[in-house]
């Protein structure tokens, strides 16, 4: 990511000017039985005139920081100061010097882009005859102009987000807090709503803060809060954190290897802190300076590459986050899925997906997209909130009926097909849907019953569930009070329960922390080395390099499908020879519009 | 400014969809058609079976009454055990048996018994069917000693007079009682689906957050769907006048102003319900079952509140709609009667602020 | 196929009684509701507040008094002297009626001339005037027998004879409690059901219903049973305490009404599910269970007769369930009604159980959102 030098100098403001105070700030909430303490005596002093990143993982209590300083909420213990006035007592007047985005944005869906900005402008009490140069100056900001008539509901996830933006500058706040403003938006939106908030901060000394759970934003703040389990594990700039693994990372390229194969390898290697798929290589990050072994981590590949680089912002988040939990067990193979009787040959298409397309109405919500996987393959769908990839996951599991074209999972319509064909598939949705008052145990229970399991074969399997997805601690807790992080490994127990051979994964990534991340994705690695088929969808660019093939969707078409490397290739250019996923990405999209532009 | 901001809004959410339009414009319509039509305690050709076992022209004298009756629509049968399978089979709610002897009987000095059974089971309706077999049995008596010469076969004589419903509707009373209670339905709905829904779509956050005082928030959200729930009213009234007739005979300006008083009562406990109630589900749920039941069998509508036991006389006071119901009866039926319409319009008034004023209280700006 | 429906009926059972708030609101309403409701709502008038405007300075109109405040049925409140006087009170709704005796009125029962009793009712409550006036009535009837036996006056020819079968005393409250019975089992068995398929699809666990080898007929059975066995429970419980509590008799066969009240949970149960999966959001599911259950009450027949609504809304009421139920429990607590005889009760519930259910299992699978 580009330095943000610019960010760190002082308009206006003082260097030493503090915005926004935390003194002790503790904050707990009760759900079920559960005490939750979201912030633990929190100290924290955000400067002004540049932008402070708030990272952590799901759970870590980014919103109920934010919510704090916004005066939405009253803490427990401690004070919060905010542009010199307690956040607390005077709240009406903190708020009306603030702007605050919520995390869906706070939009009224069904009034136009004017109207929203009208009533923003009303509650924030803008007078009538300053209100034309501001919405113009807001709409050539955020290029909404040609929409103001558009109900909000109809715009994209990254229009909405910029329109958010846009009511609540209406009234230039001194401190801008943005909750999350960036989830599930497609990274040229993120981009520009990057450099929007730059320009803010650089031409009118705007004080912003920015919660985020891309740890690759966190390298565009002037400084960084993280927070984990409601405490503070650190304040400063995102260089400094990294600084300390200097030396510490490398990349490894293993030529002849299967690169999962490699980067599972390694994160179980002795003294790795990390170990995640980059591009062609894994990236591998050591817990001290010394050269790795590469040839016992590998077991003993001679040619493997090893690459020193320098560390990055996630490395040190990652290191923090080891330190503070066990690492991941690696999935033991189940019982007799070794002994299954495999569907076909190593080409054997088992999803296949011919010129289909689903309407709502008058909108298409995905268009004529054709695509098919082979047994044992990872294959992402890899898109934008509404991109059209739910709605084909929706189509493929038999949820929903396409309007037009052909769909097969394993050869059948499940949509149509016998109950026992379903048997054959799991299926793991965005939502982790599980039963929220029923414990872990009754979750497993009834999963494995509605699959038909029962006698020894059920109590055997409960028990390989609870004991590889590490829930035996938990098996009497009730489900919705768990952390994020073991709900979607319940989840993914309860998908896994009748040992299916497609596995269906919705989303099953979102939210969730990046060593929970690591510890799914190095599961489905197994799962595939095992010769279940899995098809998932995923925002996050970076997860693409976990797939084997992948599609990548946009306003319900596929742009690209292939091998990743294939498709980051397309991207590369004379200025970015190595793109990123994202970059790749990015670089499709604008092709799109530029295509669809020039056809009218 | 920032509370017609938030007026304008509500107003513009309104018109863009079409849900609380109908709950407050159509449901009013569908439901008081329904009811209005479908609830009445009027009983009118009441299938009855006639047992005349020896049938003469003193028999005929007598029967011929229930056949000219609009109340009666009788059957005659010349045997008890026919009278009897009918009552059993609920083809007919009573029946009158007159025996062999009737002619010779009523020479007698101490006269005949001319046996009446009515199904019991709705003991109301058992009433009213008795009461209206003693009318033409006294048409007949009268007839009958006139025909004799004999004195007045009754000393007294109640000569009756029915204030206000001369012609006995129970419509006259019902309509009036079903708008307060349909309003009631209407109030709880309206609110609780609105507050819920500003929840849900994440956009209280960002009003809390913006300068506007929780007051101006409950205002703005009370006032467009207070104009709404008025227009459901209007409605209301205009159809218990036209299509059920029912005299309006006390000032249109009254029956207004009772009514924006109750509207005002109803939306304040539907707002109430929806701050106090952490889940919008469990508001809604609330809602529905401390709203319509409660209105509909404790509010005086239709079960008279004066002979309920004491205990549940003192829970109807909680109920809204028991004051309105009140205020209805009277300003339609009975005209300005301000000893009915002020204690009344009072009580509701003080129920309103009460919700108002723990709404305001409750429902800080804050997200706990 | 057993052993699924067994998981699912044993998770949905777990998911309604396990958290303590939903145990409460399953069970606490409905006891409190029965007894609020079958005490309020009665059509027996007592203590009616009256009036005296007496002219007569005679002895026989005070007999006649005597008897209205001898009855529990009235209380005498006011007397007043003047007809000035009558309006305000009746007006101002301090008295339900008052009384009239005119100057004349000894006198010309002495004279063997008819003598009045005027009577004003308040008609606001058409029915309540009514009903007093079939108390005053009695009450004269009485005196006028009294009088001529006192007089040795000429009989008349014939006397009325009334009997009420079943009811012999018309208790209100033996016809109003089967029907709050009624009410609630419809309510009860509405909650339970008319959520659980939505609640489920708000929390995206249908979706994994649908994708698990269940077929609709199992998700069906394992939806229904719970609201079908927990209204059962709850069924019983009011009805045991409406025999023990409120002394209604139970005349009838238990197995008869058993039979109405399975059917009747079916149809309920059908309808419930029916909502339920039409309802995308909770919201939604509740504001139809809600919308169903407002005019299936007024319709019922539970305080209005069906037989006095006009001829198109008594079709209406052939849909609803309620309807049919209330009459089997009616006949069976106190006609001792037999099982051939409600037949024509008993099916047209289980056609509307079938169609609700099978309905509901088709809109499993093709209810978009």
């Amino acid at each position: 990511m580009n330095d943000n030098e610019a960010t760190t100098h002082h308009h206006g403001s003082p260097p030493d000017q503090v915005v926004l105070e935390f003194k002790n700030v503790s904050k707990t909430f009760t759900a079920g039985k559960r005490k939750i303490k979201a912030l633990d005596n929190v100290e924290v002093r955000v400067p002004a005139g540049v932008i402070t990143g708030l990272i952590g993982p799901d759970g870590a209590g980014k919103t109920t920081l934010m919510r704090l300083a916004a005066g939405l909420l009253v803490p427990d213990t401690g004070t919060i100061t905010v542009l010199g006035l307690d956040a607390t007592h005077d709240s009406l007047a903190v708020q009306a010097s603030i702007g605050y985005m919520p995390q869906r944005f706070g939009l009224y869906e069904d009034l136009t882009v004017q109207e929203n900005l009208d009533l923003y402008a009303d509650l924030q009490g803008v007078a009538r005859d300053q209100r034309v140069d501001r919405y113009r100056e807001l709409m050539r900001m955020t290029g909404l102009a040609p929409f103001t008539s558009r109900l909000a509901g109809r715009l994209s996830g990254g229009m909405k987000q910029k329109l958010g933006l846009a009511c609540t500058l209406i009234h230039p706040p001194q401190l801008l807090l943005l909750d999350e403003p960036t989830v599930g938006v497609d990274p040229v939106s993120r981009r520009e709503l990057w450099s929007i908030v730059d320009r803010l901060v650089r031409e009118q000394g705007m004080s912003v803060v920015l919660s985020t759970a891309y740890l690759d934003e966190a390298e565009q703040c002037h400084e960084v809060i993280m927070l984990h389990l409601g405490k503070l594990l650190g304040k400063k700039p995102p260089g400094e954190f990294s600084r300390k693994l200097e030396g510490h990372a490398y990349t490894v390229r293993a030529p002849g290897l299967n690169k999962r194969n490699v980067q599972k390898k390694l994160a179980q290697g002795a003294g790795v802190i990390d170990a995640v798929i980059q591009g062609e290589r894994v990236r591998l990050v050591m817990d001290s300076t010394e050269r790795p072994a590469i040839k016992e981590l590998l077991e003993g590949s001679d040619d493997a590459l090893l690459q020193p680089v320098p560390a990055r912002f996630e490395d040190s988040f990652i290191a923090m986050l080891r330190s503070q939990t066990s690492k991941p067990k690696s999935l033991a193979p189940q019982t007799d899925f070794n002994q299954r009787r495999r569907i076909g040959g190593g080409d054997n298409k088992v999803i296949e997906v011919h010129d289909v397309a689903r309407r709502f109405g008058d909108f298409y919500a995905v268009k004529h997209v054709t695509f098919d996987v082979k047994q044992g393959e990872v294959f992402g769908l890899l898109g934008a909130n509404g991109a059209g990839k739910s709605t084909t996951f929706r189509m493929l599991c038999g949820l929903l009926p396409p309007s037009g074209g052909q769909l097969r999972v394993a050869g059948l319509d499940l949509r149509k097909a016998a109950a026992a064909a379903r048997a054959r598939i799991g299926y793991m949705s965005q939502k982790f849907s599980l039963y929220g008052n029923l414990s872990v145990r009754q979750n497993l229970n009834f999963f494995s019953g509605v699959y038909g399991l029962h006698g020894q074969r059920r109590a055997a399997k409960i028990a390989w569930a609870l004991q590889q997805f590490e829930l035996e601690g938990q098996a009497d807790a009730v489900s919705s009070d768990l952390p994020l992080g073991y709900k979607q490994r319940l989840a993914m127990a309860c998908a896994l329960m009748h040992e299916p051979e497609i596995l269906f994964l919705d989303e099953p990534t979102s939210g969730v922390d990046p060593l929970a991340r690591r510890e799914f994705w190095l599961r489905i690695n197994e799962l595939a080395e095992q010769g279940v088929t899995v098809l998932v969808t995923t925002h996050f660019m970076e997860e693409a390099e976990y797939c084997d093939r992948l599609a990548i969707m946009s306003a319900g078409k596929i742009l690209a499908l292939g091998v990743p490397a294939e498709i980051k290739q397309e991207a590369s250019s004379r200025e970015n020879a190595d793109p990123t996923m994202e970059d790749a990405f990015i670089s499709l999209i604008q092709a799109d519009e530029e295509e669809s532009e020039s056809n009218g | 400014m920032r509370l017609r901001g938030l007026m304008r809004k509500e107003f513009l959410q309104i018109l863009r969809d079409p849900s609380s339009i109908a709950i407050a414009f159509l449901m009013p319509v569908v439901l008081l058609l329904l009811f209005g039509y479908g609830v009445s305690l009027d009983a009118e050709n009441v299938p009855i079976t006639l047992v005349v076992e020896h049938p003469s022209a003193a028999t005929h004298r007598f029967t011929k009454g229930f056949w000219g009756s609009n109340y009666f629509d009788p059957r005659q049968v010349p045997s008890i055990q026919e009278g009897v399978r009918s009552l059993l089979t609920h083809q007919a709610n009573g029946l009158v048996y007159v025996r062999e002897d009737f002619a010779e009987s009523l020479e007698r000095a101490d006269g005949g018994a001319i046996q009446v059974i009515i199904n019991g089971v709705d003991a109301n309706n058992a009433r009213l069917i008795s009461g209206y077999v003693e009318g033409v049995w006294n048409d007949w008596i009268r007839r009958e000693s006139q025909a004799r010469g004999s004195g007045p076969p009754m000393p007294v004589q109640v000569q009756q007079r029915i204030w206000f419903n001369s012609e006995v509707r129970s419509q006259n009373f019902l309509v009036p009682g079903l708008i307060a209670v349909i309003m009631t339905l209407i109030g709880a709905l309206l609110t609780a689906l609105i507050m819920s829904r500003e929840w849900e779509r994440g956009t209280m956050e960002a009003l809390m957050v913006s300068p506007v005082a929780m007051r101006e928030v409950i205002i703005g959200k009370l006032l467009p769907y207070f104009v709404l729930g008025m227009g459901g009213m209007g409605l209301s009234v205009l159809m218990a006048v036209f299509l059920f007739h029912v005299p309006l005979r006390g000032s249109l300006w009254l029956l207004s102003a009772g009514a924006a008083l109750f509207l005002l009562t109803a939306l304040g406990m539907g707002l109430l319900i929806s701050t106090l109630a952490r889940s919008q589900f469990v508001a809604s749920q609330v809602a529905i079952i401390a709203t319509f039941l409660p209105a509909f069998i404790l509010s005086g509508f239709i079960f008279d509140i004066g002979s309920m036991p004491p205990v549940i006389q003192g829970l109807t006071h909680a109920v809204a709609a028991r004051y309105f119901v009140a205020i209805l009866q009277s300003v339609f039926l009975a005209g300005n009667v301000w000893s009915v319409v002020l204690p009344n319009a009072l009580a509701l008034m003080a129920m309103a602020t009460l919700f108002l004023a723990i709404t305001r209280r409750r429902s800080r700006k804050r997200l706990e | 196929m057993g052993r699924r429906i067994i998981a699912l009926t044993i998770k949905e059972f777990l998911a309604l009684l396990k958290d303590k708030k939903s145990r409460t609101v399953i069970i606490v309403p409905p006891l409190v509701q029965l007894l609020v409701f079958s005490y309020a709502a009665t059509f027996d008038l007592n203590r009616v507040p009256y009036a005296v405007y007496n002219e007569d300075p005679g002895s026989a109109s005070r007999d006649l008094l005597a008897a209205f405040t001898g009855s529990t049925n009235f209380r005498e409140v006011a007397r007043i002297s003047s007809n000035r006087e009558i309006a305000p009170l009746i007006n101002g709704r301090k008295v339900l009626l008052v009384l009239h005796i005119g100057p004349q009125f000894t006198r010309d029962l002495l004279l063997r001339r008819p003598a009045e009793l005027q009577v004003i009712v308040d008609g606001r409550n058409s029915n309540t005037a009514m009903v007093v006036l079939s108390y005053v009535r009695s009450i004269v009837t009485g005196y006028n027998d009294r009088w001529i036996e006192r007089q040795g006056l000429p009989k008349s020819p014939a006397r009325l004879v009334t009997r009420f079968w079943f009811n012999q005393n018309l208790e209100s409250r033996w016809f109003i409690v089967p029907g709050v019975v009624g009410i609630l089992t419809l309510v009860v068995t509405i909650l339970v059901t008319g959520l659980s398929v939505a609640r489920e699809r708000e929390q995206g666990t249908f979706d994994q219903l649908l994708v698990t080898p269940l077929r609709p007929v199992e998700i069906l059975f394992g939806k229904a049973l719970p609201g079908f066995i927990i209204g059962l429970g709850e069924a019983s419980l009011i009805m045991l305490l409406a025999v023990v509590w409120f002394e209604v008799p139970l005349r009838g066969n238990i197995l008869t009404l058993y039979t109405g009240i399975v059917l009747f949970l079916l149809s309920a149960v059908g309808v419930g599910l029916m909502i339920s999966s039409l309802a995308v959001t909770q919201q939604q599911g509740l504001l139809g269970a809600f919308l169903f259950i407002v005019p299936s009450i007024i319709l019922s027949g539970f305080a209005t007769p069906i037989a006095n609504m006009p001829e198109i809304v008594q079709e209406l009421t052939l849909l609803n369930p309620l309807r049919y139920y209330l009459v089997v429990l009616r006949s069976v607590f106190l006609e001792n009604s037999s099982f051939t005889l409600l037949i024509h009760q008993f099916w047209p519930m289980a056609v509307i159980g079938v169609v609700c259910l099978a309905s509901a299992a088709w809109l499993f699978r093709h209810r978009m959102h």
